[in-house]
């Protein structure tokens, strides 16, 4: 019974935006759920697959905005083969057919084609904003459509696609009357730009605030285009090679100077170091700076920036930067939340790069850290329990010791006591990534105190299947599991299957896991699709006499309500 | 559990004063999973290396690991690019040119050209030669002369397809084709 008319309610429902949030408001009564229903404006689907769209329509059929999941996570890093599936066609079909007044989606690792990217954009007239992030199979053809054809269009935001680039001339596809972008960024596109028509749609776009280029654009057309966007809050340079003397960079100074918005910094894909220091008089009022691809930049320039950079909230940056580097971040930049820390060299042993002396102080130095993703050379228990009692805020703790299996390095001891400190006192911790040498013990740890863990990334560690089933049994939040190359088998697997109705997945690659115990799983739980992902041969498996002891090489599940997908590639198995 | 981690410790511990190969910590204390490692099925060599951790006397260099480090594919080939090219600074991208017929080849620098048709037109002044007109459908029609390339796969390339930037970084050599090979690459028949 409610107090209150419905539309009431409807307008206090309005101020909870958070999904999750509207999921427990949907649960209270019956009446609440159809309010809640016709009023939901944005719609989180995490597992593209865990619905269908003539579900997703029959209860929100109010919908504008969308945001899909395809691939699993792992797929970053070609754990994935590209055909596995995450197509967002059929769900643009299915909105267009429903006449769904789409006006944003947001897709993260899922296969978009040009035919749906025309599609969208002739389908829903009211479209405002495009966000791709890690999707693939696209060409500059597509953007056309969209620049084309959307007529309100505000936010195209490209971010580390791959992108087929046609050199054609998407950019001018924009039609004059296009006024009302807001966001431009295409910086992972590889080809030549239309500088020109690149200046005329900047020229004509009074509310874009975030424009990220890609490496095509040259120093002095940046220059050009911060003249025509003064009011610019984001910022992605592409190419910044230039001569200090040159007229094009004392231009580049005085635009730079009058951009009094610009909070936030990027790109420098490919950048001559020296000539930073035209961005120095705004620095002070960056709060993101993402430098992690501007591989020349790094030594005394790359000081000399960030010593300007006191209001940092953001930064993201290479190794390179070296732990002395690092210092200096955490003597600067007191308002650090999120820090990202990316490897230089990926293959061998680089020279340059960071160890625990720079993580430790970074934890002394920011006490606002929450968010941290750090690839090393090595790692201390000792540096590790240091950094949780200084930063026991931590909400995402990554640490990627690059070497596999590697222990503390002073002590040859594994790293169980080092993570087991960070889960102890960081109670917030709602996102880990483990790696170095560790053995149960970790596991056991995070199963006892990681009570918020909703993540968690396992990568050759543990002993045997009790460290699986420690995190199984104790992180009660759990909803997103991965593991490679680790000891844990059926028995951990098998142990409590209605576990998987709380979690969004599972993956398992090169584990224990045996073709027999994923079948008997996938009997007791009809609920779940299990996949069996074999790029060799499913069949081959099938035929080998022992077939049940098999070791499942991919096994990835996840809880559905549509049963079996429909577009499932032959090396794809689902039980 | 602790008793027996307990127990670990102290093994490890004295594993520290033996003089071995392998990696420091990896030992032993493995051993269960490294006789389980031997029945997995990996077709990849790749992904042999992955999993055969102790039979090794070699640490798996983590170049030969599939996925890892765990960094996204997009920033992997970006961050590469760059690192080559700055090693390059300075000392240009020289890259073999051989003509069929020509006794002997040159070597040019890549990056003195800003885009293909100041690069054609450098080899057409080396080599005494013309290229035909290039069309995106047709290749280099109205010549006897194709120029081609072999990329990072080892394929022979048309030369113009790709953006500029794209083909410097995947061009490892260049080869003027003649005649009747020219012919398959650069035809529409």
């Amino acid at each position: 019974m409610n107090y209150f008319p419905d539309e009431v309610i409807e307008h206090v429902f309005d101020f909870v935006t958070s999904h999750k949030d509207r999921n427990t408001i949907s649960l209270v009564c019956k009446s609440w759920y159809k309010i809640e229903r016709f009023s939901r404006q944005q719609v989180f689907i995490g597992n593209c697959y865990a619905i269908n769209p003539e579900r997703l329509l029959r209860r929100f059929p109010c919908f504008k905005s969308l945001t899909l999941k395809g691939k699993p996570h792992f797929a970053d890093f070609n754990l994935v083969p590209h055909e596995w599936g995450g197509f967002v066609q059929p769900w643009i079909e299915a909105l267009a057919r429903g006449r769904v007044g789409l006006e944003e989606l947001r897709l993260k690792r899922m296969v978009v084609t040009d035919e749906s990217l025309e599609l969208l954009s002739r389908s829903f007239a009211s479209f405002k904003s495009l966000v791709l992030v890690s999707c693939e199979g696209f060409t500059t053809d597509g953007l056309a459509s969209i620049a084309a054809n959307c007529r309100h269009l505000q936010e195209l935001d490209l971010q580390e696609n791959e992108i087929d680039d046609h050199r054609g001339q998407w950019l001018s596809c924009f039609p004059d009357t296009c006024t009302t972008l807001v966001t431009l960024n295409f910086a992972c596109l590889e080809g030549e730009t239309n500088l020109v028509a690149l200046e005329r749609l900047v020229a004509r776009s009074p509310n874009l605030k975030s424009l990220k280029l890609n490496r095509a654009v040259p120093l002095d057309a940046l220059a050009r285009l911060m003249l025509c966007a003064p009011q610019i809050v984001d910022l992605g340079v592409g190419s910044y090679e230039n001569d200090p003397d040159s007229e094009s960079y004392l231009k580049l100074k005085a635009a730079i100077k009058k951009c009094t918005s610009l909070r936030s910094l990027s790109g420098f894909l490919e950048a001559a170091p020296h000539c930073l220091s035209a961005f120095h008089p705004i620095c002070h009022n960056l709060t993101s700076l993402n430098l992690s691809y501007a591989a020349e930049i790094h030594g005394s320039h790359l000081i000399k920036l960030i010593q300007h950079c006191k209001n940092l909230q953001r930064l993201w940056i290479l190794d390179s930067i070296g732990d002395n580097g690092l210092e200096v971040v955490a003597s600067t930049c007191k308002e650090l939340q999120e820090l990202r820390v990316f490897p230089c060299d990926l293959v061998g042993v680089g020279d340059t790069t960071v160890t625990e002396e720079g993580l430790v102080a970074i934890s002394a130095g920011c006490p606002k850290l929450h968010s941290i993703l750090y690839f090393c050379n090595q790692m201390t228990n000792a540096a590790l329990i240091i950094v949780a009692k200084n930063c026991p805020n931590f909400i995402r703790f990554r640490l990627c010791i690059l070497e596999p299996n590697k222990p503390d390095h002073e002590t040859s001891q594994p790293l169980d006591e080092g993570f087991g400190a960070i889960v102890k006192a960081c109670k917030s911790l709602r996102r880990l990534s483990v790696s170095g040498l560790l053995t149960d013990q970790v596991f056991y740890y995070i199963g006892m105190y990681a009570n918020q863990l909703e993540m968690l990334s396992i990568a050759f560690a543990g002993d045997t299947d009790k460290g699986m089933l420690s995190v199984l049994n104790g992180c009660k939040k759990m909803r997103k599991l991965e593991i490679r190359d680790s000891p844990f088998g059926d028995k951990a697997l098998l142990a409590d299957v209605n576990k998987y109705e709380t979690m969004r997945s599972l993956w398992m690659s090169s584990c224990e896991v045996t073709l027999s115990g994923c079948k008997r799983l996938a009997q007791k739980a009809p609920w779940l699709n299990v996949e069996i992902i074999n790029e060799n041969d499913n069949n081959r498996m099938e035929q080998n006499g022992h077939e049940g002891r098999q070791k499942v090489d991919k096994m990835y599940l996840y809880r559905t309500v549509v049963g079996t997908r429909m577009d499932v590639p032959p090396f794809v198995w689902i039980l | 559990m602790s008793t027996s981690f307990e127990k670990m410790d102290e093994f490890v511990n004295l594993k520290e004063t033996e003089l071995r190969l392998g990696l420091p910590g990896t030992d032993n204390v493995c051993e269960e999973r490294e006789k389980v490692s031997c029945c997995n099925k990996r077709a990849l060599p790749s992904e042999i290396e992955s999993s055969t951790r102790k039979s090794e006397t070699s640490p798996p260099r983590k170049g030969q690991i599939v996925g890892w480090p765990p960094v996204r594919s997009y920033r992997k080939n970006n961050i590469q690019t760059k690192k080559n090219e700055s090693d390059n600074e300075g000392q240009g991208i020289y890259v073999k040119v051989s003509m069929d017929g020509a006794p002997y080849l040159r070597k040019i620098d890549l990056s003195c050209y800003k885009g293909y048709s100041e690069l054609l037109k450098a080899l057409e002044m080396m080599f005494k030669f013309c290229v035909g007109e290039y069309s995106e459908r047709q290749g280099y029609e109205g010549s006897d002369f194709v120029p081609t390339y072999e990329d990072k796969d080892g394929d022979w390339m048309l030369i113009g397809d790709v953006p500029w930037e794209m083909f410097v970084r995947t061009c490892k050599r260049l080869r003027i084709m003649k005649g009747s090979e020219a012919k398959g690459l650069g035809c529409v028949v």
